[in-house]
Parts: C-alpha cells; structure tokens; sequence
C-alpha cells in the first residue's frame, strides 16, 4: 500500500509545485530576455551612433579625394581607402601562403614535434597584442630601411593574420571526411596530390570565410600600423602610377613605388582626425567609422553569398 | 582489358584461374599489438574471394594490406610477404603510388568527391596524364558503362557526384576505381550502407566485373559471400585477440562442408 499513499502524497503536492514551477519559469524567461536585449543595446547603439554622427560626411568627395588642408572644409580620405587596399593585398601575400601550408602540415602531423610547436606558438601569436606586432616590425623592417612603409604596414598586419589563417584551415581541412582521403590515396594519387586537389577544393569554403574574417579583423587594426605604415596624407596611387608611366619605368618600379612609401589606412585616419581640434576633421572620423563598418560588414555578406553558392555548386 | 588475363608481369602466360596475389606468413602490427597473425592467402585473378569473420577480426586489416593502405596508419606495421603477380609489394623500393593503381579499393561508405561526376570519374586518368578531351571523354563513358551507372547519369554528368543516390555514389566510387585500369578491385563491405536493391546491383556489378578484374571483398553478409564469391576465407580471433586465418577454400565448400567446426558455426549461424 506504499505506492498508494505515495502517489497521493504528490497528487497534494502538485496543485502547489505547477503554481511554483509556471511561477519560476515566467521569472527566469524575464530575465535572460533583458539580459539578451542588454546585450544587443551596446551593439545597435555603437552602428546606430556611427551611422548618425558619419552619414553626414559621406559624399562623393569623401571617396574620391586626398584631404584638404586643415581648417578648410571638404576633401575626403581617398588616401585611407587606397592604404587600407594596399595594406590588405599586401598582407594577404605574407599571411596565406605560409599559413596555409603550415595549417596543411599541422593537419596531417598533429602529432609531431614540429606539429606540437606550431600549434601552440600559433595559440600564443593569437593572444599577442597587435601593437607588439608593430613593435617587431619596425625593429624587423622600419629601423634597417630607415623609413616607415606599406611594405612594413602589410608585414604587420600580416602577421596578425597568420593566427586565424591557420586555425580555421587547419580545423576546415580537420573536418573533410578521412574517407575522401583514402578514397583519393586508394587510387594511387600521392600524397601532395591528394592535398591539393582533393583536401584543399573540399574544405574550400570554411577556409576562405577564415580568410576573409582575417582580413576584416586585420583591416580594422590601427596598433600594428602606428610606427609600421605610418600615415601618409598625400598617398595616391593613381598619381603613382600615371607618373612612372611618364617616366617609363616598369610595372616593378611602380609597385616597388607604391609598396616603399608609408601609407594611410582607414583606421590609422579615424585615429588621427579624432583628436584634432576641427569639427569637420572630427565629423570625417565618423565617416571613416562608418566606411570601415560597412567594409567589415560586406566581407562578412561576401563571405556568406560565397559559402552558400559553393554548397549549393557542390551538392547539386 | 583482355590483355590482362592473357600476361601476367613476370611473362607467364595464365590460364583461367591462376595466382594473382597472394600473402606470405603475413602479421599486421598496431603498435606493440598483432592484428594480424601469419595470415597466408593465394587470389585467383579472374576470381572473387571473400574474407569472412565476426567483427573486429582484422578482415579489413587484411583487404588492406593487398594495396598498402595500412601504410597510413602510423603505427602499423606489416611483417611478410604480399605478391602482386608473384613480386612482393611489401618490400622497401616499392613504389606504394603504382601498387594501388594496380590494386584499387572501393570502401564500405562511398566517397565521392565533392567534384562533378565526370570529374570524379576522370580524376584518376588526369593523374597519369592523360589530358586530351575525348580520350578523357571515352574513359569515363567505359567506366561509367562497366559499372552500369552510365544510362542513369549521362545527361548530368557535369552535375556533383553528391547529387545521386547512397547506391549511385557507390556505382560512381567504382567507375572511379576503374578508370585507372587496375588488376585487381578492393571492395571492404561495398554494400553495407545500401539498401537490399542498391546491394543487388552492386552484387550484379561484381559478377560482370570479375570477367575482367580480380575481385577481394570483405563482407558481413554471409549470404552475399555465397552468392557472390568463388572463393571465401574464414577469419576469427585467437586468444591473444589476434586475427587469424582458420579455414580458405571454394566457397561452396565453406559454406556446405566446411572443416572447422567454427567455421560451420558461424556460417550457420550458431555462433555465440
């Protein structure tokens, strides 16, 4: 008869317990939903402020020209946008090659000793602040020259991307099926071989979105390039160009050129203008905001829209 | 693909059935731990053999050795003989790249990769070098018809080999296998993750393709071993946990009149 009289003891205890458990559950369902909402607050406020404070530099001119002299209203920050593209082309050389075929290695020695050490320097170089990045670039590269350059500017920056680079290779070629590998090997494909034109082409999209968030990661840094790129207000490679054409230099010259001399970029700018005492140097820096804003966020679309149509590409 | 039956490598003429591979006193090691125990073995070419056993016996330790694949595995280590043609393939100098385009595997889950089927088809070829369109064109139509998956597939060929069926992609797995014109065709449980029809096509495949290749498969399915194989190897585990070879014969043989009392017990399923 214990059962009976355990069941009913429940039965009793239940009217109370549901009123409690409805009680609690509305409670806790408050809570984490204005804990959410805070949450998001700081994150609609930051791009809802840029968009309010930046929209109103953003004009034609504000793409198109190198800045004016200070005081006068106008110009734009055509020299930030072309340094940020030289910058990113740059550091894209120095970051994916090496990153790349180091993230190859330590996918397929993880075990190794070689493959131990890259894992963990790799861990350590992802923790290092970007500003000591700039710092051993300019012993590295900027001191020996004696100038300042987009060349060291793209070292640094690449360096800060080499981290992400190779992770997310690494893990993107972690996760092909070992099945396909074999498939591949079982044909009498060489190992090399089978890297290339099997592993690489099917983790192709995971690595390419970590390509493209390394490179939005590193484009909005301004630590690594303060005493790297330096800053360059008259940077213009259309100038560049057309007057090494006129000289008749070669293509290498030119670029030779352009990658020698310090370069702006947009962060570099929005950090310069901000603490200057002019009101349109002040409302430019939230335009240069808003420009990086949107920069990050189309990478990020880019990235998706690619991701998207290489599945659908794939699967059929 | 006649030529194959009439030569072997060492200038033999071979009849119908002769050795095509065989294994020497062959052990397979995982570190300190012998999967595999003196294990000897001949394949007649032109024939299928199947390699029995309950699970975790080595079956696939063994189809494995016959084209080297247990050289990826880190620790493993393979002590013996493995004749291709009479010469041993498990010996140092071997080129381990030649020796699996003459034995090709076909695995338990079909891995096409994520590649159109055409290309899945032609990547072999490319890789020996073959570049000209049509000949690429006429390999992948042979192997495509030889693994009877042509007629299904020949209006969608620039179409991804993750496209077809779980059976199609398996039919695919083995026009690729072909296309690099092996001797002899490596199946570990072709049909395990099909579904009865695709297993029967498979099975199909397997009797029009022994004409012209040397067939190994391993297989859980007892009835398929019956059906499909010419001959079949018992396998099981000794005492110190490694797979031994207890009984190899005509398939009929093993599974009416076998001569060890295990095997009797498994392929009448008494086992326990």
């Amino acid at each position: 008869m214990t059962t009976t009289r355990f069941q009913g003891l429940i039965a009793k205890n239940e009217v109370a317990h549901s009123r409690r458990r409805r009680i609690t559950n509305t409670i806790m369902l408050a809570i984490t939903g204005l804990l959410t909402l805070m949450a998001l607050v700081p994150l609609f406020w930051i791009i809802g402020y840029v968009i309010y404070r930046g929209g109103s530099s953003l004009n034609l001119a504000f793409f198109t020209q190198l800045p004016r002299p200070l005081g006068i209203a106008g110009g734009g920050v055509l020299h930030s946008i072309e340094g940020t593209a030289v910058l990113a082309v740059l550091s894209c050389l120095f970051a994916i090659p090496p990153g790349v075929l180091a993230a190859f290695y330590a996918a397929r020695n993880p075990n190794t000793p070689l493959g131990i050490t890259l894992r963990f320097t790799t861990d350590v170089l992802a923790g290092v602040p970007s500003i000591v990045m700039g710092l051993f670039v300019y012993a590295l590269i900027v001191v020996p020259s004696k100038h300042f350059s987009g060349l060291a500017g793209g070292v640094a920056m690449g360096i800060l991307m080499l981290p992400t680079i190779i992770r997310t290779t690494e893990e993107m070629l972690k996760l092909v099926p070992h099945t396909l590998r074999e498939g591949s090997l079982g044909l009498g494909t060489p190992e090399w071989k089978t890297s290339i034109s099997v592993m690489f082409p099917a983790a192709l999209n995971g690595i390419i979105t970590g390509f493209l968030l390394a490179i939005a990661r590193a484009t909005g840094e301004t630590a690594p390039l303060l005493f790297t790129a330096f800053g360059n207000d008259n940077f213009n490679i259309g100038l560049i160009v057309r007057g090494g054409a006129q000289a008749h230099q070669n293509i290498f010259t030119i670029i030779g050129r352009i990658i020698n001399e310090p370069v702006d970029s947009l962060p570099l700018t929005l950090w310069k203008y901000a603490q200057q005492p002019y009101p349109e140097r002040v409302n430019q820096s939230w335009g240069v905001a808003l420009v990086l804003m949107i920069f990050v966020l189309l990478i990020e679309i880019i990235a998706r829209l690619w991701v998207e149509s290489r599945k659908r590409a794939l699967q059929g | 693909m006649e030529t194959k039956i009439a030569i072997t490598n060492n200038g033999t003429p071979s009849a119908e059935s002769s050795d095509k591979m065989g294994i020497k006193n062959l052990s397979v090691f995982y570190g300190k731990f012998r999967a595999l125990a003196e294990i000897n073995l001949t394949v007649q070419s032109n024939k299928i053999t199947a390699i029995i056993g309950p699970s975790g016996c080595g079956k696939s330790t063994l189809l494995r050795s016959f084209n080297r694949m247990n050289d990826l595995t880190a620790s493993a280590r393979m002590d013996g003989e493995i004749l291709l043609d009479g010469e041993n393939i498990n010996a140092s100098g071997v080129d381990v790249v030649d020796v699996r385009r003459r034995v090709g595997m076909v695995f338990q889950r079909p891995n096409p990769f994520p590649k159109s089927i055409y290309d899945n088809v032609a990547f072999g070829p490319r890789l020996y070098g073959v570049r000209r369109k049509n000949d690429l064109n006429e390999i992948v139509e042979k192997c495509l018809r030889q693994s009877a998956l042509w007629d299904e597939v020949k209006d969608k060929l620039h179409q991804s080999g993750l496209s077809l069926s779980g059976g199609q992609q398996q039919r695919l797995c083995i026009a690729r296998a072909l296309a690099v014109e092996p001797e002899v065709i490596l199946m570990d449980e072709p049909a395990s993750a099909l579904d009865p029809i695709s297993t029967l096509r498979i099975e199909e495949l397997m009797h029009d393709l022994v004409k012209d290749y040397t067939i190994i498969i391993v297989t859980h399915n007892m009835q398929q071993a019956a059906r499909v194989s010419d001959y079949t190897a018992m396998m099981m585990i000794d005492d110190q946990r490694a797979g031994r070879m207890i009984e190899f014969n005509e398939t009929n043989v093993i599974f009416t009149n076998p001569k060890d009392k295990r095997t009797e017990d498994y392929v009448t399923g008494r086992f326990g």
